[in-house]
């Protein structure tokens, strides 16, 4: 018996120690997670700013100061020292957020999370992202030793962080999810940048629109895709003078587009991942400098992707926002410029069958057969044994698709070209702008640029501004890439680059203000091909005529642009279909709804139902619009916002309109603007009874979700913003203004910036979401520029990193 | 009644030393070096360290919380899901503790038990 007790005591106290010692599921292992000792009740803090911590490798003193807002005023005594303490601190208060970016960047998630990311996984790798940051350290290595140098600076100073830990400094998402901080490598920089690349020049249609090539014949193809809309108002003024560009387009060759039907595509990024920038001359403002003013749309995350310091040697001072995993100040300015960045959305992925012999060794080239190349991506996944898939490389680049992933084609694939495979040295162009002191050190720095291509906005003390679309682009034949290419045929490669200075710029154009807003970046006068799958056509418009509408411009006025909340696309389409819609079979409810929107000034701001009725409206007419593009076995996307409208308005009784499902009757555009309509309103009405109301806060309530699928307890919701997207405030619902900057060109400059989140990392501090609600309300925080070391009022603490011998 | 007492603070004391060199589970090594060296009757075996672990856990977690004015505890309590109440995360960090210890401390009574009569 008492044996018994014995060991039936022994298997309890074992069973019990191995519950709470494991993740279970979702579960974190729970004695782990909640002791008091090394759990989470250790994050239960805000972060130390003050003391002496000794840094293997730091060749001199840099001292740190501490704001109220947790931003960090660096200052070091040389550029190896500088980029240690960045990474440093960028651990210090984003360890967790900067290391789980390069895990999803290079498709490592399935060691964290478990299987149901390997699909996520298979596709990161199969895109080519581990591929291209070799490429690119490979590209360091042999052309610039000195910033990969820095690179490797920046990974000693996270390193150094990393090893002073204990596991009860752990992040809390590292308990959550049980498992610990690996070292720091150049290589998660060079991802990093990748994981950039994809956000913002990794979105193509060319498979989706091969396949509307292929149903709907080239006329319709064109009417619902045409390279240029009715309007156009590009980022480069329409006045400019081309003419000394010597270099020719790519000649086009006898090219057909190959029709394959094409099942299903990998994700994509976010569609809406764009930015607003602009900048005004000194005759254009009110004080007479020049004023610039940057403000990226990206996922409204927490951890914020925006991390803001000042970053100082004895010779430089930058100051503004930082990704964690990049040096130096991305968004920002120093004593002399400031510069800033929207996306140059321009196709840079192209799609290429290749036929295989048949061990799929070789593929078919120009009549020969040529080597496949081997990359074998060996998965590890929590819990399991590792998932190896081998990838096949052409010279084109992966072969996404094939017999493996998303296809069924024995002897054949899609090879994807992508210029974020090139390498390249694109880290320099940010490390010298932080330098640069004028327009020529501006254009020097942004040589480097390859990808994602950006539109570069700048201004200087000396009165200069101007605007680069930077990135390297292939010249290519018209119409070269839009849909899935023959790659055996060597007309169908990519031929040569445009040369760099020949990208399209503007300097002190005679408008006075230069701006960007991911339209369209020139019109049809510049001599190279300019494709891409969708250019935004309000938020620029909106800008320009604002620029254009009066002499002189404050920093008053650039706030209420940042926050101009006008519905353009609304102001273009609600008056028609108010007007275009038979209103006498609609009841009591319905006609109150309908005087609701017609009440409305198109602006989208909290207190409005207008902007409800309206997405609702617009939201059930787009669908009705295009059930064509509705199928299950086929990947296709529907056309965009501006031709929808533009079809509607001038050809309401063109084929489209009518309903598929209806045979026995023939729908025009009147009639779907009543369908759509009645139908929105039985949504809204659903809306109210479940919320209340429908007014525009409520009906968007605009989140920002933690980077692990917005886990609720560390997320913030219902925040109170208005906007949109195609509105200048393109705050949706978990989408928006990352950072909004305003920079005066004084001597030295004086600036306003804000970003939805706070500088820390750790939920448990209050710097982790503190800034949310100012920036929601329209506010900003003043920037305080250090001229020197020397502490001022603003400072209130100083954390001193000294060598360690 | 003497040994309920003398075991309560002792279990408290030996965990809490024992936390700077183990983990977590040092209050099991804790409740059960108790339960051998100061022997405890029937239910007190487990309720016992049960109670220390309880407060001990218990009260360490709210002195760190208060502190901080509970910010993290109200988000881990939307988590776990305790409707954010940082206080029953408190009670509920104390009862696994306890929980944890009451048992180890019955394993150790069998122990004590064998060696005693074996």
């Amino acid at each position: 018996m008492k044996y018994a007790k014995l060991i039936i005591s022994f298997v309890l106290t074992i069973t019990v120690f191995f519950i709470l010692n494991t993740k279970l599921g979702s579960i974190p292992p729970i004695g782990k997670f909640l002791n008091p000792y090394s759990g989470i009740w250790q994050n239960e803090k805000t972060e130390t700013t003050s003391g002496d911590i000794s840094i293997p490798g730091l060749k001199d003193k840099v001292t740190v100061h501490y704001d109220d807002q947790l931003i960090p005023y660096v200052f070091a005594q040389n550029e190896s020292d500088l980029y240690k303490a960045q990474g440093y601190l960028t651990a210090k208060h984003r360890l967790w957020q900067l290391e789980f970016q390069t895990f999803a960047a290079s498709g490592r998630l399935s060691e964290i999370i478990g299987e149901k990311a390997l699909d996520y996984d298979r596709t990161e790798r199969r895109r080519g992202m581990g591929y291209g940051a070799d490429q690119a350290i490979a590209y360091m290595k042999e052309h610039d030793k000195e910033t990969l140098g820095y690179i490797q600076d920046y990974a000693d100073g996270v390193n150094a962080y990393i090893k002073q830990l204990k596991p009860e400094d752990y992040p809390v998402e590292y308990k959550l999810l049980d498992y610990k901080p690996e070292a720091w490598t150049p290589k998660k920089t060079a991802l990093l940048l990748m994981y950039m690349t994809k956000m913002l020049a990794g979105y193509d249609d060319d498979l989706e629109y091969t396949n509307t090539l292929r149903l709907l014949g080239k006329d319709n193809f064109e009417l619902l895709f045409p390279d240029f809309f009715d309007i156009t108002d590009p980022v480069i003024p329409k006045e400019t003078d081309w003419s000394f560009i010597d270099v020719a387009q790519t000649p086009l060759p006898n090219s057909q587009a190959v029709l394959d039907t094409i099942t299903e595509t990998i994700s994509k990024p976010h569609p809406d991942n764009g930015s607003n920038n602009w900048a005004i001359s000194g005759t254009k403002s009110a004080t007479g400098n020049p004023i610039l003013a940057n403000d990226p749309h990206l996922g409204l995350n927490l951890p914020s992707i925006w991390f803001v310091m000042q970053l100082s040697t004895p010779k430089h001072n930058a100051f503004g926002a930082t990704i964690p995993g990049a040096l130096s100040v991305i968004s920002g300015f120093n004593q002399y410029i400031a510069w800033g960045e929207t996306n140059a959305t321009r196709d840079v992925i192209d799609w290429y069958k290749v036929e295989f012999n048949k061990d799929r060794t070789k593929y078919k080239y120009d009549g020969q057969w040529k080597d496949v190349s081997i990359r074998v991506e060996d998965i590890k996944i929590k819990g399991k044994e590792n998932y190896k898939d081998t990838v096949l490389y052409t010279h084109h680049g992966p072969v996404v698709y094939d017999k493996n992933f998303k296809s069924d084609m024995e002897l054949a694939g899609y090879a994807m070209k992508w210029i974020g495979h090139e390498g390249g040295n694109n880290q320099k162009t940010f490390i010298e702008l932080n330098k640069a002191k004028n327009y020529d050190e501006y254009v020097q720095a942004l040589q480097y640029w390859n990808a994602p291509a950006q539109n570069f906005v700048f201004a200087s003390t000396e009165g200069d501004i101007a605007l680069w679309i930077q990135g390297k682009f292939p010249n290519k034949w018209e119409g070269q890439g839009k849909f899935l290419m023959d790659g055996s045929n060597p007309e169908n490669d990519w031929q040569s680059y445009i040369p760099q200075q020949f990208n399209a710029h503007t300097k002190n154009p005679d408008r006075g203000f230069v701006s960007s807003a991911n339209q369209h970046p020139v019109d049809e006068n510049y001599p190279f091909y300019v494709f891409n799958d969708g250019y935004e056509t309000y938020r620029n418009r909106v800008i320009n005529d604002y620029f254009n509408s009066k002499e002189k411009f404050s920093v008053e006025d650039f706030k209420n642009l940042h926050n101009n909340n006008y519905n353009l696309k609304a102001a273009e389409i609600v008056p028609y279909m108010l007007e275009h819609m038979d209103t006498s079979p609609l009841d009591e409810e319905e006609m109150s709804i309908y005087n609701e929107i017609k009440a409305w000034k198109f602006n989208n701001d909290i207190d409005e139902v207008g902007p409800s009725i309206f997405r609702q409206w617009y939201g059930k007419l787009y669908i009705l619009v295009w059930d064509e593009f509705v199928s299950e076995d086929t990947a296709l996307s529907s056309p965009f916002t501006y031709q929808t409208i533009y079809l509607l308005k001038n050809h309401g009784e063109h084929k489209f309109m009518d309903i598929v499902k209806t045979e026995d009757k023939v729908e025009t555009a009147k009639d779907l603007i009543l369908i759509a309509f009645r139908s929105a309103v039985s949504k809204l009405i659903e809306i109210r009874e479940e919320k209340g109301n429908y007014k525009w806060a409520n009906y968007k309530a605009t989140y920002a979700g933690h980077l692990l699928q917005a886990l609720p307890a560390f997320s913030r919701f219902d925040i109170p913003i208005g906007g949109d997207r195609n509105i200048v405030n393109a705050t949706s619902e978990n989408h928006g203004p990352s950072w909004r900057m305003i920079v005066e060109m004084s001597s030295p400059p004086t600036a306003l910036g804000i970003y939805p989140g706070g500088q820390s990392g750790n939920p448990g501090s209050k710097y982790y979401d503190n800034l949310i609600d100012d920036w929601a309300e329209g506010k900003y925080l003043q920037l305080n520029f250090l001229q020197s070391s020397q502490a001022t009022d603003a400072i209130i603490s100083t954390l001193t990193l000294t060598p360690k011998n | 009644m003497k040994n309920n007492i003398y075991n309560f603070f002792a279990t408290i004391i030996i965990a809490f030393v024992l936390s700077f060199v183990l983990p977590w589970w040092s209050i099991m090594t804790a409740a059960l070096a108790t339960s051998l060296f100061i022997p405890l009757k029937k239910a007190a075996v487990f309720f016992v360290p049960f109670l220390a672990i309880l407060v001990f856990w218990g009260i360490y977690s709210f002195i760190l919380s208060s502190a901080n004015d509970y910010t993290l505890a109200k988000r881990i309590a939307v988590l776990l899901p305790l409707g954010g109440n940082p206080f029953i995360l408190m009670l509920i960090t104390g009862i696994l503790g306890g929980l944890t210890a009451g048992i180890a401390a019955i394993f150790g009574k069998q122990i004590a038990l064998m060696s005693k009569k074996g």
